[in-house]
């Protein structure tokens, strides 16, 4: 029942993107705040609800952009399945596999993206993406993913909490 | 009554003598020993003073800086409000100068009917160069409707739910808009890059383009209205064996600083997508 946090938390999320995070820009790209918070919330022990996190967020996203909801859901989709499949094998190192999860996210949610800009017919220079968007993108999320893991691990202990054994 | 009369006599002659000594001393005649001993009273008073003051301040001290730190935070809290006031009174100042450009613009351009708005939001995605601002079909807002800003173009109405619409960018990757330059006399296509650079692009090669010319909508193709100012040339780049010139451009609008955006709401765009004919199979 406490799962139900995550409709107020995506829209502060979204709300949070379009408003502050995609105002400090480095280059041409900004950090993807849900994207981030998706992988740190799958990567949490005991969490089994992240795809459904993952479908509400690309509802959310597909309702104020331009990119259809279906490519942001792929895309968070996908980073919630690399986060379980790294959650197996590198469960000692959890910063390290939030870190992988970011990068590998990231990559993986802006070629979706550039996939379907390109075949849609808008003109985007794969240099100038890559360059000027993706990396500097990729450098805002890796530098937001700290404390991004944090909040959501307290979160993922408060809406799962340990139960003590008897 | 011998003895009644001696005791009158000597009270007589005490009074005459402490009576005689006050007026050789207010006589001046003991200034030396009365010097002494008004000193010492004095020096005395002056100690027990000195002493008392320093254990009044001893016992009032603690209670004045307690009633100093009440007052301290108090004034703290009124500093914070000010501050507080003052920063609403500067962004009421800027949103108001904002407004009267505006105004100025709508007065200088009676042709059109505006509709003011908030910018709210930007797309989360940085391929995409959208805003969202807080007017929708409500307000009368539809899609495809210009946007400008006092300094010109800013783009236009991509999709509308009530309260809000989502305004595509001239800087948009996807976005062109037919141009006019003024000074060259010359139709020229304008088109949005993913840096949010625009250029201009379809300048005939007979054109005579410089650096500095003034960038209009040309109105062709139902997008957008006429005379609506774009930016400037800022350089050109001719090449023999292209077919058009290429330009790149200065935008008049500072799309980094979007605060309040005007709505062109007696404007239709028209779809000429139907009309182009397609190549045959």
């Amino acid at each position: 029942m406490r799962n139900i946090i995550a409709i107020p938390l995506f829209a502060l999320a979204v709300i949070l993107q379009s408003t502050i995070v995609s105002q400090f820009s480095l280059l041409a790209g900004y950090a993807d705040l849900i994207l981030v918070m998706l992988a740190a919330w799958a990567l949490q022990k005991g969490v089994t609800t992240a795809f459904q996190w993952a479908f509400l967020a690309s509802i959310m996203v597909g309702a104020i952009s331009h990119m259809p909801w279906m490519v942001t859901l792929i895309g968070y989709i996908g980073v919630v399945l690399l986060a379980i499949l790294l959650q197996q094998r590198v469960w000692q190192a959890p910063l390290l596999a939030m870190f992988t999860v970011t990068f590998l996210g990231t990559l993986f949610m802006h070629l979706l993206s550039y996939l379907y800009l390109r075949f849609s017919g808008d003109p985007l220079p794969l240099g100038d993406s890559l360059g000027l968007i993706t990396l500097p993108s990729l450098l805002l999320n890796l530098l937001i993913s700290i404390p991004i893991y944090g909040l959501m691990r307290d979160l993922a202990s408060w809406v799962f909490p340990i139960r003590e054994e008897a | 009554m011998k003895d009644l009369f001696s005791r009158s006599l000597q009270t007589t002659i005490i009074f005459l003598i402490v009576g005689g000594i006050l007026a050789l001393a207010f006589g001046g005649f003991f200034s030396s020993a009365s010097n002494r001993f008004t000193g010492g009273l004095v020096s005395a008073q002056y100690w027990f003073a000195i002493r008392y003051q320093a254990i009044q301040q001893f016992l009032s001290a603690p209670r004045d800086i307690v009633s100093l730190r009440a007052s301290n935070a108090e004034l703290e809290t009124e500093i914070s409000q000010l501050q507080t006031q003052v920063i609403d009174l500067q962004q009421r100042v800027s949103q108001t100068e904002i407004l009267a450009a505006l105004v100025d613009f709508s007065r200088a351009n009676p042709e059109s009917s505006y509709k003011a708005a908030s910018v709210i939001g930007r797309d989360p995605s940085p391929f995409l160069h959208y805003i969202i601002i807080n007017r929708g079909s409500n307000d009368g807002i539809l899609r495809g409707m210009p946007v400008v800003t006092n300094q010109g173009l800013v783009g236009r109405i991509d999709a509308v739910i009530a309260d809000a619409a989502r305004v595509q960018l001239i800087t948009d990757p996807a976005a062109t808009v037919n141009v006019h330059l003024k000074n060259a006399n010359t139709d020229a296509v304008l088109l949005g890059s993913v840096t949010g650079d625009i250029s201009l692009d379809m300048i005939s090669q007979d054109a005579a383009v410089q650096s500095g010319d003034l960038i209009l909508t040309s109105g062709l193709g139902g997008g957008y209205p006429p005379d609506l100012i774009v930016g400037q040339v800022i350089n050109v780049r001719k090449l023999d064996y292209e077919l058009f010139q290429q330009a790149t451009v200065q935008s008049a609008v500072d799309f980094t600083r979007l605060d309040i955006v005007l709505v062109i709401t007696n404007f239709r765009a028209v779809d000429i997508t139907p009309l182009i004919p397609t190549p045959a199979p």
